[in-house]
């Protein structure tokens, strides 16, 4: 699947692993990485590309996203995914197993990478179910789990509810040295809740979910890191608190590593006003406070990394009442765009830093491969336009699904070219 | 359609300006007469074809709506959706098109999911009126309870009125507390802390944490309806505990600093939130709010419909 060596020519060069920021070309040969450097040369039949006002980075790397395949094929596949994660410029997503059936066995798994392989758009790495059926009970056999593909082991969507479960997990996922990501909520508390417990439930009458049922979660799962040693991943973080309990376990130098969606940093609760169902999401948006407190633990490196939760619903499933709607919304084609908007603009930080937070970290974090343009590395890059001014319109996104409170926006930032081992997987027309 | 003086539906209080809430009000004054007539019938909604759509169970309401209606010549019809297409799994924005497809001209909606009137609202041209939603509001029950006050005191400005209860779960609390507030009532609310909502002092009412409390502030008291489920949900240890420490005595009431007047929206736990000789006692206004509820729903018929506020000139009376 290698193709013609490509050049890109004349863009700023952003690697934050190799601490690398100015105008130089990037040589990809043979799906490798093969130079970075000023004034490089074409080889004999190579694609060149003038980069010149774009950015050139390691491509994105989404830790958490919903390719609802197998099972909910109608509302995105794992080609269709695939293809909105190279149009969002990332060149690698992690599949939560909340499929169905459930992502529990090895099968399952190379369904997924099999699948991801025919479809040859961004690379598809499988997340492992945590436990048989996401029920919470067994574990999963995660040795076959990750022969078969998996990067990483998740009940994602459900909590993981039982501490010896989750203390278990952490122990035994430090054979395989794979990080153990969990969707943190205390289930008793947050029970029938359609969105964030303040003013605007109050007002709407709607069942509120207290922050509360986040950060006692984050606690546990904090402890439990400190009782095992293990690698746990905190998904989708949205609280202040959660904020201040994860910045006070990596002090104490606890292997604690935690994401963030563009949307908790883009929106608050204030969003769900008129009760749009396009702001229901779990965890919800929470306040203005929370919102600032998430930005500047993007900004510090107390939360690691973006991840969008791209969750994909069919749009009557959003044409509901509010407490019968889905959670979770799309996020690939608006990740970046979001985040140069509402991270880099306001001058809360700045494009290397925006590129370690979605490629170097992400890498790192999972220990995937990407996320850097040193030589050798694999020629996993985008190429994207860091001022261009742009509304989101729905209607042309790759995924399936339709379902985004932010069609009609204007965003800041958008991929041009994303190189997947060496060949182009998308280039806007 | 849309009609000048409320817009095109009723989904809450919260919406109103208080001029609107006073129109309402003064539009059901003449309408009470209108339900003492031997003949209870004005021709002011005369071809308009009204649908109850009534998602949850409910006898008062859904009664007063009908009688409201009816008194107006509207014609009715009532969807009950146990044994209807809801019950078949038909979503409510299909409902609410094929209602639309039959060319009537109202709804009233009761539904389970805040939001729901408003949500039905956006999706047809027809006026939707919110007899309930969740635990949002319930707009109607709002406006008869103030047309009760105001019977009774005279004015809602400087009024104090103490809601007691649920309020958490309450869409009865919340009509009152943004309609009362905004002709000028002061407003508190009284029940135990696990049934009260999250920032609820920025609603702009007072807190009182005793019943004790609230007897003593008040002139008025609504006694909010305590569901039994909210006692196997775990927000309250016991029915009789709840009476005990939150429930409307005639004992409690006896130390008043003045007369209290007692509403409560039904239907009655006797003996839970409220004992039977406060309910049926003489300073209980419990009838009184069930009567003037068909005025105030004839009022808003007749305004969502285009109606002027000066009835009897257009209604050829």
């Amino acid at each position: 699947m290698t193709d013609r060596p490509i050049l890109l020519r004349g863009g700023r060069v952003i690697d934050p692993s190799r601490g690398a920021d100015g105008q130089a070309d990037v040589l990809l040969v043979g799906g490798r990485v093969e130079a970075v450097g000023s004034g490089l040369g074409a080889a004999e039949g190579a694609l060149v590309v003038d980069a010149t006002g774009k950015v050139v980075a390691p491509g994105f790397i989404d830790l958490h996203v919903h390719l609802r395949e197998p099972g909910q094929e109608d509302l995105e596949t794992v080609a269709t995914g695939a293809m909105a994660a190279a149009a969002g410029g990332f060149t690698a997503v992690c599949a939560m197993p909340n499929t169905d059936p459930v992502t529990d066995n090895q099968a399952a798994v190379g369904f997924i990478v099999r699948q991801a392989m025919r479809a040859a758009k961004a690379r598809v790495y499988p997340i492992g179910a945590l436990s048989m059926g996401q029920r919470g009970e067994q574990l999963t056999e995660f040795g076959e789990l990750i022969g078969a593909g998996a990067v990483a082991v998740s009940d994602d969507g459900r909590p993981v509810a039982s501490s010896h479960l989750m203390r278990t997990a952490l122990e035994y996922a430090q054979v395989f040295g794979i990080p153990v990501a969990d969707h943190c909520e205390d289930p008793t508390l947050s029970q029938g809740g359609a969105m964030h417990e303040g003013l605007v439930s109050t007002r709407l009458g709607l069942k509120g979910i207290p922050a509360a049922a986040e950060e006692i979660h984050v606690a546990r799962d904090v402890l439990l890191a400190e009782l095992t040693g293990g690698h746990v991943h905190l998904c989708h973080m949205s609280t202040r608190g959660s904020v201040e309990l994860i910045r006070r376990a990596k002090e104490r130098g606890l292997r604690v590593t935690a994401e963030a969606t563009p949307h908790h940093f883009a929106l608050t609760h204030e969003r769900v006003e008129g009760y749009d169902t396009h702001a229901k999401m779990n965890p919800p948006l929470r306040e203005d406070a929370d919102r600032e407190a998430i930005r500047q633990a993007l900004r510090d490196g107390t939360i690691d990394v973006i991840a969008t939760d791209h969750a994909p619903h069919h749009y009557d499933a959003k044409e509901r009442e509010f407490d019968l709607a889905p959670n979770g919304i799309l996020g690939l084609e608006t990740a970046l765009g979001l985040a140069i908007r509402e991270l880099v603009e306001p001058g809360l930080l700045d494009l290397p830093r925006l590129v370690e937070l979605m490629s170097t970290v992400p890498a790192r974090t999972f220990r995937l491969p990407g996320g850097t343009l040193a030589t050798g590395a694999p020629a996993d890059v985008v190429v994207f336009d860091p001022a261009v001014r742009w509304t989101v319109d729905p209607s042309r996104f790759f995924s399936k699904s339709r379902n985004t409170p932010f069609g009609g926006a204007e965003l800041t930032g958008r991929a041009e070219l994303t190189i997947v081992g060496g060949r182009v997987v998308f280039q806007r027309g | 359609m849309t009609s000048a003086a409320l817009g095109k539906d009723l989904v809450g209080l919260e919406p109103l300006t208080a001029d609107q809430i006073r129109l309402i009000l003064d539009t059901a004054e003449p309408f009470k007469e209108v339900s003492e007539r031997p003949i209870k019938k004005v021709p002011a909604l005369r071809g308009k074809t009204i649908v109850n759509l009534f998602f949850e169970n409910s006898t008062r309401t859904r009664i007063s709506f009908e009688f409201a209606e009816k008194r107006l010549s509207a014609d009715t019809v009532n969807v009950a959706t146990s044994g209807s297409s809801v019950a078949k799994g038909e979503t409510l924005v299909d409902t609410a098109r094929n209602l639309e497809a039959m060319r009537i001209d109202m709804v009233v909606i009761r539904h389970g999911a805040s939001g729901a009137a408003r949500f039905l609202g956006e999706r047809i041209r027809s006026n939707v009126i919110n007899a309930g939603d969740g635990k949002h509001e319930h707009p109607t029950q709002g406006l008869l309870d103030m047309l009760t006050l105001r019977d009774r005191f005279g004015r809602l400005e400087g009024l104090k009125v103490a809601i007691v209860g649920d309020i958490l779960h309450s869409r009865v609390a919340r009509s009152n507390i943004w309609g009362l507030t905004k002709l000028g009532a002061e407003v508190a609310v009284c029940g135990p802390p696990s049934l009260l909502p999250r920032n609820v002092r920025d609603l702009g009412v007072t807190v009182l944490p005793r019943i004790e409390d609230a007897i003593a502030w008040a002139d008025a008291l609504n006694v909010l309806r305590l569901q039994l489920e909210r006692m196997q949900a775990g927000f309250i240890p016991s029915l009789r505990e709840y009476n005990r420490v939150f429930g409307v005595t005639s004992e409690r009431l006896a130390r008043a600093p003045r007369e209290l007047a007692i509403l409560h929206p039904g239907p009655m736990n006797r003996g839970v939130e409220i004992d039977s000789d406060v309910a049926d006692g003489p300073h209980s206004v419990i009838l009184p709010q069930v009567t003037n509820g068909v005025a105030v729903r004839m009022a808003v018929l007749y305004l969502l419909a285009g109606g002027s506020p000066d009835w009897r000139t257009e209604a050829g009376e």
